[in-house]
Order: C-alpha cells, then sequence, then structure tokens
C-alpha cells in the first residue's frame, strides 16, 4: 500500500553474440534455413546471459535507498526495469507515481538549440511539465551559472557548462519516484558537491530516491538503507553502513591483511628476534581486509626469539608513497617493553585508535630492538591501500587533498568562559 | 490494458508536443533559405512535373490546370515523404533517449508525423493561393477534403511505426525506404489523374492508400464532384488496416527497442 516500488522476483536476460543488429538479409536467410532444416537449432542456451536473477526489492514512499554493487552487477540493468526503460524477462515491478529517471546529465540535448530550447526539451524528457518548468525556469539558469550563453546554442557549450546545465534541469525535477544512477561521478569536485547538495535537497523532499551510485561517502550520506548487487541478485539489504561494509569487504583486499616475514631477504640488525608475520585485524579480532581512514586498527606481529631477550621494543614505521616517514609508532614511547619475552614464538598487538590517514596508498616498515641494539629491521614490507571513508559523517569524504593525515576534531565559537558547538549544516552550500 | 496505454500517452502530451517543436527548430536551423523549403519542396516538384509531364508528354489533368493539379496531390505526398523518411528513422536517431528514459515509444514517430503539419499547412495556404489564381473554385465536397486529410495522416503515421520499429533490428529500413517512397510515386495518381488507367486497375490501385486520398482530396477540392466512392472506400479501409497494423506492430516490439537498439 505505502510502497513506492515493488519489485517481485525479477529477471532479466540478455542475448549475447551477433543477434542485436541484423540484416534482413540474415532474417532471410533465417526463415529459408528453418524452412529447409526445421530440427536444426540455430542458438543454444550458452548465448544467454542474466543480467539480474531473481531480485525482489520493495521501497517505501519517501524512502532514500542506495544501490551499490561492482561494475557489471546489475545494478544499472534494475535501475532501467524499475524505470520501466526496459522490460523484465520475468517477474512483476510496481511503481506507483510520477517517474523520473536521470541516468546521464542532459539526456535529449540537441545541439542546435540554445541553453533555454533545451531546459525545455530536456526538462520535457525527463517528465516535467511546461508549466513546471516555467516555474522553475530562473531557478534553473541560476543554478547552471552559463552566463550569457543561456540563448546561444549548445554546440558552442563547453563540456563543463553543459553538464552544470543538464545538472540544474534535473535537480529541478519534481517527481514523486526518481532513479539516480552515477550523476554524481562527473565534473569537477566543485560542482560535484554543488550536486551532492541538490541530490539532498530532492531527497529531503519526501520524494521517492533509487540511487546507484560507486561513490560510498555519497551513498552512506544520502541513504539510510542499501542494497548491495550482485551477480544479479540481492547479496545483501539493510542498513547503509553495514551493506558498504559487507561490500567492501567483498574486494580483493587493497593490501595483504596477512603478511608472511619469514622470509624477507633485506632486514637488518642482530637476527636475535625476527619478524615472522603481520595481520591487520578489525575490532573482533578477525581479518580486515579492507582499511579506511578513521578505521580503528589492530595490527599483529607474529615474531620469533633465538634467546630469552629483556625489554623487547617494537615500532611500525608508516611511510608516505613518496617515501616521507609521516609515523613511527613505537612502544618505546608508549614505555611498554616486553619485559622479558622467552626463547620461541611469541606475538604482539598493536592497536590504533584512529588510523588517521587520509586515503591512498602507505608503506608500512617494522623493527624490533632492545635498548641499544636492533634485532630486526625491516623496510617497506606491507603496503597499505586506505579507503576513502566520511569519517565526520557529513558526506564529504576525508580526501587525499586534504594532506597525508587527518584529525578528530571539530569547531567551536569562543563565548562567554564556555564555547559552544557549531551545529553541521543541513545542507552543503551550493557554492 | 488499451486504455491505460491511451491514458499514458496523454500524461505524456507535452513531450509529444516538444519533441515535434524540436523537429520544427532543428529542420531549417542553418539553411539559408529556412522555412521557405517547406513552400520551396513541393513547388519546385510542381514545377518540374508541370514541364515534363504536363508539357512535353501531355498527360491529361482532370480539366484542371496541370499546375494546380499535381501541386494539390504534391502538397499531400510532400507530407508523407518526408513524415515517413523521417518517421522511420525517429526510433534509431533517439537511440539516446530510448535507452536512458521511459516514455511512450509511440511519442517518437508521432512527433514527426505532427511536426510535418505545420509544413503541410504552410504549403496548403499556397494552394489556396494557386487555386485564387487559376479561378478553380471548390464545391460543396470541400467539406469532405478534411476526411482524406485525416487518411494521409493514419496512413503516414501507421506506415512510419512499422518502419520505425522494424529499424531497430534492420538498419536496411534506412536504405529500403527512399526505394518504397520513389516506388509509391508512380503507384499513386500524383503525375497522372486516377481516369488514365482503366477501370479494374483503378480498383487495384485503390489498395495502395494514398491513390484513394489523393484521388479524394482533388475530387473535393476541384470538380464539385464527390469522390469515387467505391476507390475511396478500398483506400480508406485500406488506411484503416495499415494504420492498425502498425500500431500493432510497434506495440508487440516495443518493449524490448531499448534492449536492441
Amino acid at each position: 500500500m505505502s510502497y513506492s516500488i515493488v519489485a517481485d522476483d525479477v529477471s532479466k536476460s540478455y542475448q549475447l553474440g551477433e543477434t542485436q543488429h541484423t540484416m534482413l538479409r540474415d532474417a532471410f536467410m533465417g526463415v529459408v534455413r528453418s524452412v529447409l532444416w526445421p530440427k536444426k537449432k540455430e542458438r543454444a542456451d550458452r548465448d544467454v546471459m542474466w543480467a539480474l536473477n531473481g531480485v525482489s526489492l520493495e521501497v517505501k514512499r519517501g524512502e532514500v535507498i542506495g544501490l551499490i554493487g561492482r561494475n557489471g552487477a546489475g545494478k544499472s540493468t534494475l535501475l532501467k526495469v524499475l524505470s520501466r526503460i526496459t522490460y523484465p524477462t520475468s517477474g512483476r515491478v510496481e511503481v506507483n507515481g510520477r517517474v523520473g529517471s536521470l541516468l546521464e546529465v542532459g539526456t535529449g540535448f540537441h545541439e542546435e538549440l540554445s541553453g533555454r530550447e533545451n531546459i525545455y526539451l530536456n526538462g520535457s524528457i525527463l517528465g516535467m511539465k511546461k508549466r513546471e518548468i516555467d516555474k522553475a525556469m530562473a531557478q534553473i539558469i541560476e543554478f547552471a551559472d552559463i552566463g550569457g550563453f543561456l540563448d546561444t546554442p549548445i554546440k558552442r557549450y563547453s563540456s563543463g557548462m553543459r553538464m552544470r546545465l543538464g545538472f540544474s534541469v534535473a535537480a529541478h525535477l519534481s517527481t514523486d519516484v526518481l532513479f539516480v544512477d552515477e550523476v554524481l561521478a562527473v565534473g569537477d569536485v566543485g560542482f560535484q558537491k554543488k550536486c551532492l547538495g541538490a541530490m539532498r535537497e530532492l531527497s529531503d523532499g519526501g520524494r521517492t530516491v533509487v540511487f546507484v551510485s560507486h561513490n560510498m561517502a555519497a551513498v552512506e550520506n544520502l541513504c539510510k538503507r542499501t542494497i548491495w548487487i550482485a551477480d544479479g541478485k540481492v547479496a545483501q539489504e539493510g542498513n547503509t553502513r553495514e551493506v558498504i561494509h559487507a561490500y567492501l569487504n567483498s574486494f580483493e583486499p587493497g593490501h595483504e591483511q596477512s603478511l608472511d616475514l619469514a622470509t624477507v631477504r633485506e632486514r637488518k640488525g642482530t637476527g636475535d628476534v625476527r619478524f615472522l608475520k603481520m595481520e591487520f585485524l578489525n575490532e573482533d579480532g578477525d581479518e580486515q581486509r579492507v582499511l579506511h581512514s578513521g578505521d580503528p586498527v589492530r595490527i599483529r606481529f607474529q615474531y620469533e626469539c633465538q634467546r630469552d631477550m629483556r625489554n623487547l621494543y617494537f615500532g611500525l614505521r608508516i611511510f608516505s608513497n613518496l617515501g616521507t616517514l609521516i609515523s613511527d609508532i613505537h612502544s618505546w614511547a608508549t614505555n611498554q617493553p616486553i619485559p622479558l619475552a622467552p626463547r620461541g614464538k611469541g606475538s604482539i598487538d598493536l592497536e590504533i585508535d584512529v588510523l588517521n590517514l587520509t586515503p591512498g596508498t602507505y608503506y608500512a616498515g617494522l623493527w624490533a630492538a632492545t635498548p641499544g641494539e636492533w634485532h630486526d629491521v625491516l623496510d617497506n614490507v606491507a603496503k597499505m591501500d586506505i579507503q576513502p571513508s566520511d569519517y565526520y559523517g557529513t558526506g564529504r569524504a576525508v580526501d587525499a587533498r586534504f594532506g597525508l593525515v587527518f584529525f578528530s576534531c571539530r569547531w567551536n565559537l569562543p563565548g562567554n568562559g564556555q564555547s559552544g558547538l557549531i551545529e553541521t549544516a543541513a545542507a552543503l552550500p551550493t557554492t | 490494458m488499451k486504455e491505460k496505454w491511451l491514458a499514458e500517452l496523454w500524461q505524456f502530451r507535452e513531450l509529444v508536443y516538444f519533441l515535434a517543436w524540436r523537429d520544427v527548430k532543428v529542420r531549417y536551423k542553418q539553411a539559408a533559405l529556412g522555412a521557405a523549403w517547406a513552400i520551396l519542396q513541393p513547388l519546385l516538384s510542381m514545377v518540374l512535373f508541370t514541364l515534363f509531364f504536363g508539357r512535353l508528354a501531355g498527360i491529361p489533368s482532370d480539366g484542371v490546370p496541370y499546375p494546380l493539379f499535381s501541386y494539390s496531390a504534391l502538397l499531400l505526398w510532400t507530407y508523407f515523404a518526408g513524415v515517413l523518411s523521417q518517421g522511420g528513422q525517429s526510433l534509431v536517431s533517439n537511440s539516446n533517449l530510448i535507452t536512458k528514459v521511459f516514455f511512450p515509444r509511440v511519442a517518437l514517430p508521432l512527433s514527426i508525423a505532427l511536426s510535418g503539419l505545420l509544413d503541410f499547412t504552410v504549403g496548403g495556404s499556397l494552394l489556396v493561393v494557386f487555386m485564387g489564381y487559376y479561378k478553380v473554385q471548390p464545391g460543396w465536397c470541400v467539406f469532405l477534403a478534411p476526411v482524406f486529410l485525416v487518411g494521409l495522416i493514419l496512413f503516414t503515421l501507421g506506415a512510419s511505426m512499422f518502419l520505425a520499429a522494424m529499424n531497430v533490428w534492420y538498419r536496411d529500413i534506412k536504405y529500403v525506404t527512399p526505394f518504397l517512397i520513389q516506388l509509391l510515386l508512380f503507384a499513386t495518381p500524383v503525375i497522372y489523374p486516377t481516369t488514365f488507367l482503366p477501370e479494374q486497375l483503378q480498383i487495384l490501385m485503390a489498395l495502395n492508400p494514398l491513390a484513394g486520398v489523393i484521388e479524394g482530396f482533388r475530387a473535393c477540392l476541384f470538380q464539385g464532384r464527390p469522390p469515387n466512392p467505391s476507390l475511396s472506400a478500398i483506400s480508406l479501409t485500406m488506411t484503416v488496416v495499415v494504420f492498425v497494423a502498425g500500431l500493432v506492430y510497434f506495440r508487440k516490439t516495443e518493449r524490448v527497442f531499448a534492449d536492441i537498439i
């Protein structure tokens, strides 16, 4: 009843191979052939690809849901089936209310027409009524920021202007149900932010939005609920944070979560202590396959002592990909030596509360020492790919442009002896 | 099902309008003579036909001056030929829309048929001028002319829908269409009057919807006699058949347009 979108066991198959654009000649020959050799079957089932395979989902009125998944998992096909651009091979789709789909920016733009004319054309193609376009015209023009080019054919536009024009029409779409695919993946960073703000306004307006994106920070910020599509099926659905986490963990690890160090040749030190293994673990002690900015991390070192060691210290050095030492994290600074490490194997955990590195690639080295003596020093033995995350919970993912590290922090206005926390703005400024 | 589809088409009526508006806007952009081509196309054909068929070959024209005789048919013919060749391409040339947005697909050929009406109206006003010039007065039957014009639109639209849908699978349509149009010109009483043919052949010719439509339109306009009833009946029936067949074929295939195109 209150569902805006219902999909029931939806499947969609595509014929692979040369079936797409046949020529009359082939069709004619096909008929002739089937008359002459009626038994012989030309096409086998192997040429069928199932883009969607039994997808069911329900979206409540006013809900904003994310669709995530790898390239080719079926997200876009699902979006097309839901928005009735294409039809499912089997199953049922029901969408209530006026539907708008934003699968690309500026659908149907015509080169010869002016910006203003294209606003009408694009708007009506996206499902707007003329009076709605008339009403939104001033805002659309302002948002697009194309200056004096409004009455110039868009073939004279730069690609940036074209995109701004397309997005500003889309941002004023007022349908009940909205399907959005990767619209945010275009444009420079400034414009992307503007788009994200507009997207948030679109979804605040009480309409139902299905949002496909590879930008996890945007999905996390816009959608409460997220559906992960893999191999044409719903792999997982539910709370966005959890689904994204599961999805990212499904990837090949960006770093080797467990490193065999026993075989590393290039090492310095006495060799009285040797590292055997290094493991990245999460809070629960399981392997952590993906590292995000701001994640808590536990790193377990396994080592072997050739003899009993007194006051054994350990350290982890993190280098930028240019080789700059970012930090040497060690138990000497925290003054936590192992008083007596007996001969034989042992292990120690390094717990980092907040991995405050911005997204990017980093390298790690390790060392073990007793006062005055290095026993095992390994340089650049581990590669760490740090993934972006919405650490501050604002939709503005911690970004490599912010430098190498970021800090857990907040901004306050100083006042009568006490300071007041500034509230997070509701929407991004559109500047 | 049928009502739902019609209701949906009605919902998208503004899109049909905007697509037609785009076609009109774009059609004569960057053409030095602009919208004058709406008149020039049938006019130039008329001059050629008058010279070659009227003067040189001496083809009769039912007692109407040959230029007027051929122009009246060419007006309808230009609409048919223009809309059919564009309409047949309307899906393929808008494949970016079909794969990105939902709307009733029939809006595309429909908008072409609609935009063609503007040229038709402009060309039609010249016909009125010609009739004044040649002092030809229409009889009471002129009120029947709209029936044939509706027939023209329905037939053109039906054929367009059929070719447009075929074109999604077979790009050969692009090459077949001009040939088809040329062929049909000879099977239609544009250059010659229907009476030019023996009576049995006239009935056969009426299977071509355009034959009855053009003959009927001319009869209404010039001769003060009602159009040949059997010819008209056959052609108008065929018109409905082609329209319905085109629509049904289009509707049957449109579900997979986005996958194939």
